[in-house]
């Protein structure tokens, strides 16, 4: 069944925002766990970009969610607790959709929900999606939904910084000591085969295209890799060869991490719902 | 007159503890250099010492420093200096090096009156 332009829209801009909440949770299990202090606060504060870019697109899309039609919102997302507050006539706000929503209505894309491991496992991690989102926000800045497009232009600033963080630390262990090499290498390897998914045009980001809020995704691959070589060359690294791809977060299938990171993070208010501190 | 000192008292800078692992106070091998780093609030001001922290090297000393001393819109611009690169005055020399400077009010220019306008003086 194809979506309405409104709940494309609404599923779109969930994309986004699942990206920036899971990737934002991942790099804020190294709170108070860095190497060292300097580099702790560093990834904190980038955590918190994350977190803050995915507010913002939270609550664009809770307004949307609550001008659907009341049967589309009784069956897009089957979560109990979401549930229990869309039948009590209850407008859902950007916690709802971050803390009571069910892993299979995540559209994360499974890069970002892979584990930390270690210090070269995560700045692969993240260098493989800051040159992907430096591009997409870009672009994303001409977006018809001006909503998006705002929020695309102040998280612009803080990604080209996060790239700049990380292509750094990409080329500090690539050309630093023999085992800082191997393994940021081993990294680099493994998380490669996550990176296709994320220029893969599913249905809703054909139909966000179409409708002229969407980025052409497929196109800002290029760019992407051209960015990625440039790095690893100075970073003395090698391009890994494999070109199997994993996919499905964006279609809300996910991998085994996703449902310990949201077992951790929405643990309380699950437990106490409409808990406050 | 500057000499280099150990760091014993707070404030003070040594050339010991940085890099070459010597330190007596507790041991810092392998550890990365000290970096002072200094903050300018806004065009027009000096920029002023905000502190210190630990890095690889320049770059990452400035990027640490935005990192650490940024964060609540303190500044627009950061210089960084490694701190064993600093000489400072000896603290013991502190009755000779500035109390003759007490008792010269003259030199001071207080009998101006500022306008309200002028801030940062």
């Amino acid at each position: 069944m194809p979506n309405s332009k409104q709940m494309n829209q609404l599923l779109y801009t969930l994309q986004i925002a699942d990206n920036a909440l899971i990737l934002g949770h991942r790099i804020s299990e190294w709170c108070g766990h860095g190497p060292i202090l300097e580099q702790d606060i560093a990834l904190t504060n980038t955590a918190l970009d994350h977190l803050g870019q995915a507010r913002s697109l939270y609550q664009h899309a809770a307004d949307m969610f609550n001008a659907l039609s009341s049967d589309n919102k009784k069956t897009l997302f089957t979560s109990t607790a979401l549930q229990n507050k869309i039948n009590k006539g209850e407008a859902l706000d950007e916690d709802d959709l971050a803390y009571l929503r069910d892993g299979w209505d995540f559209r994360n894309v499974l890069l970002t929900e892979q584990p930390n491991k270690d210090w070269g496992y995560t700045v692969a991690r993240s260098f493989l999606y800051d040159a992907f989102s430096f591009y997409f926000y870009a672009a994303l800045q001409k977006s018809k939904d001006t909503v998006l497009a705002a929020v695309a232009e102040k998280s612009l600033k803080e990604v080209t910084y996060h790239l700049r963080w990380s292509s750094e630390w990409m080329i500090r262990l690539g050309d630093g000591t023999e085992e800082s090499k191997t393994r940021v290498q081993e990294a680099l390897d493994s998380y490669w085969a996550y990176t296709g998914e994320m220029f893969e045009m599913t249905a809703v980001d054909k139909a966000a295209l179409a409708d002229g809020i969407g980025v052409d995704i497929a196109a800002i691959k290029t760019l992407w890799q051209e960015r990625v070589n440039m790095v690893l060359e100075e970073a003395t690294l090698i391009l890994p060869a494999n070109t199997w791809m994993h996919s499905g977060g964006k279609e809300c299938r996910h991998s085994e991490h996703l449902g310990y990171i949201l077992a951790e993070m929405q643990f309380m208010q699950r437990a106490y719902p409409d808990m406050e501190w | 007159m500057n000499q280099l000192i150990n760091k014993n008292l707070y404030g003070d800078y040594g050339d010991k503890e940085q890099a070459s692992g010597t330190s007596g106070m507790h041991n810092t091998a392998g550890e990365w250099p000290l970096w002072e780093v200094f903050i300018r609030s806004k065009a027009g001001l000096d920029h002023k010492h905000a502190g210190s922290l630990h890095a690889a090297d320049a770059q990452m000393a400035i990027e640490n420093a935005r990192d650490v001393y940024t964060r609540r819109m303190e500044g627009v611009s950061i210089w960084v200096v490694e701190s064993k690169y600093i000489h400072a005055s000896d603290p013991f020399e502190a009755a000779s090096m500035y109390e003759p400077a007490n008792d010269k009010v003259y030199r001071h220019p207080t009998f101006y009156d500022l306008p309200d306008e002028l801030k940062h003086m």
